[in-house]
């Protein structure tokens, strides 16, 4: 167990510092959601109106659909960096080391797991700037932050087993954009489903963002309402089992 | 030449779909030898080297590392080897120091050993003042230079380099050299892929050519040269001698000296071994025989490589 720690410790530790260099990565990263918040919090504020959304607070509504649109990109890119360790070779160098092969997958779902909490933490900060407190406190907080990261697990493992099917990078981020922004907006991201047309309803309630925005979104409007946020818990967990189990079929065909 | 068995490859298959990149491969490599597979692109050799670093599992056959199946015990194989691919496989975005930290967990290495290790690997690969610049700015010699010691960093009993010069320029491709004969020095057994004849020539103990995954022809680079004939003299002379046959019989009878033909004005002699040019020289004077002018030629790897496979190595590397 003590060599399974330090060869995933060894893996995940690598990719932080290839962030750390990524400077401008890092830095868009951490600033896209807020811009989300600062701009499309202005610009839509006076649009939507508080009818449709159930609140006078445009920004508060709108805060956990950036929380979970911030997890979807973060989710989609986890598999980018072994595509391009599949294309240099070093992947084939990771893998002729006596490393469990697991190790590899599950340090990256460390890294994207610690990277977007860290995410979630920032826009929550920026939304507090903005006076949006959470209802729930600073537990709601770390609701927020187990329901975000349960989402960001099943979105990664779909990430890795595409970044292991499909053959070149430009194939996995042409993919990766074509489905980013329709599956935003078939979400309770920017409105709320209630007023929806029904076929864009129907597709919206299957959408895991759905039931993670919706739980977020009550933890910060409203406050506690356990009955609801069990059942986002054990969806999304059965969404991740089923994310898993397909993905590391193509994985352990790829890497044995 | 002597040394234990370090691989014995058995009946290698390996099918990509219904065409075989391997195709029926036996060979034993021996501890402490450089070992070159030599082979245009496309000829099995990656492969090859891709199953002895438990990177593919063969179609049929088995491969054994100092006796441990390839398949069956792959993590006790893995723990054996170090493997430098082909491409310029680094992170470009870390330092050396983090490449050999990486390494240093991925081989499990306890934390004061790899300090040490650690270090004595970044002073073997002389980056002196950049040892905390991300490699994707050094130049092609110097992150080869990474790529072995990271390879090293756990003390493999083989090393595999995968074209360990392909792209790189005349200097950096000496200090590969130097590093690898250093190596030897220490009793590493190395395995390298090249199409390199000249590479193979200079740095390989023995070699197998290997062509459409089949092996073609095994030994020394010095034992096929000589399979061709050997080296070959050949004499030119300014007028035609009066006893051709007297002087092929005085020629013939030098140590060394194999067939010999004399016609004419030249007379040629096949070397079965080293023979002193002198000695020939002599001869030739001593029969009236008037020099005009001496050739002597080696067979060429490249001579050798085209006649076990109907083809030169460079053409097919380019199609």
């Amino acid at each position: 167990m003590n060599r399974y720690w330090q060869e995933t410790g060894a893996l995940t530790l690598r990719w932080f510092r290839r962030m750390m260099r990524e400077r401008m990565t890092l830095i868009f990263g951490l600033f896209q959601p807020m811009l989300w918040l600062l701009l499309f919090g202005s610009s839509f504020k006076n649009v939507a109106s508080p009818q449709a959304i159930g609140t006078d607070n445009y920004i508060a509504f709108m805060t956990a659909g950036v929380v979970v649109m911030t997890v979807l990109n973060s989710g989609f890119a986890g598999g980018v960096d072994l595509i391009f360790d599949r294309e240099t070779g070093f992947l084939d160098r990771l893998l002729a080391s006596p490393i469990a092969r697991s190790s590899i997958i599950v340090s990256r779902f460390l890294f994207v797991m610690a990277l977007s909490a860290l995410q979630i933490l920032v826009i929550l900060g920026t939304a507090l700037l903005l006076h949006v407190v959470p209802a729930t406190g600073l537990s709601g907080v770390g609701a927020i932050l187990l329901v975000g990261v349960l989402l960001g697990v099943g979105l990664t493992a779909l990430s890795l087993g595409l970044a292991f099917k499909i053959s070149s990078h430009s194939g996995f981020f042409s993919l990766v954009g074509f489905i980013t922004l329709p599956l935003i907006f078939v979400s309770s991201a920017l409105v709320s489903i209630e007023h929806m047309p029904v076929w864009l309803k129907v597709i919206a309630v299957l959408n895991p963002m759905t039931w993670t925005i919706n739980a977020v979104r009550s933890l910060i409007l409203d406050g506690w309402f356990w009955a609801q946020l069990v059942k986002v818990i054990v969806a999304l967990i059965v969404f991740d089992v089923g994310c898993v189990t397909l993905s590391s079929r193509i994985l352990r065909r790829a890497v044995g | 030449m002597a040394g234990a068995v370090a691989i014995e490859i058995t009946k290698l298959v390996k099918q990509f779909g219904s065409t075989p990149a391997v195709d029926g491969l036996d060979l034993v490599i021996r501890e402490g030898e450089v070992f070159g597979l030599l082979g245009p692109n496309g000829a099995g050799k990656t492969t090859t080297l891709k199953i002895l670093t438990t990177l593919l599992r063969p179609t049929s056959g088995t491969v054994s590392i100092f006796g441990h199946d390839v398949v069956g015990e792959a993590d006790a194989v893995r723990q054996l080897i170090g493997y430098v691919p082909q491409e310029r496989a680094v992170d470009r975005l870390l330092t050396a120091r983090e490449h050999l930290e990486l390494f240093a967990g991925l081989y499990h290495l306890p934390p004061d050993v790899a300090a040490t290790r650690i270090q004595e690997a970044l002073r073997l690969v002389d980056l002196a003042d950049r040892v905390n610049a991300p490699v994707g700015k050094f130049s092609g010699g110097m992150k080869k230079r990474v790529e072995i010691a990271c390879g090293l960093l756990h003390q493999p009993r083989i090393l595999f380099l995968d074209e360990p010069t392909l792209g790189l320029d005349v200097q950096s491709r000496g200090q590969v050299w130097d590093r690898i004969r250093r190596l030897k020095q220490q009793g590493m057994t190395v395995v390298i892929n090249s199409n390199y004849l000249d590479e193979a020539d200079h740095l390989c103990d023995r070699l197998a050519i290997i062509d459409r995954g089949k092996l073609r022809a095994l030994g020394s680079p010095q034992e096929l040269k000589r399979g061709l004939g050997g080296d070959i003299v050949t004499v030119t002379l300014a007028k035609p001698i009066g006893q051709p046959l007297e002087l092929r019989r005085a020629l013939q009878a030098i140590d060394g000296v194999g067939e010999v033909s004399v016609d004419g004005t030249a007379a040629r002699l096949a070397l079965a071994r080293e023979a002193g040019l002198n000695t020939i020289v002599e001869q030739v004077q001593r029969a009236g025989g008037e020099l005009q002018a001496v050739h002597y030629t080696h067979p060429t790897l490249e001579e050798v490589f085209v006649h076990y496979t109907g083809h030169k190595i460079r053409e097919e590397a380019i199609q």
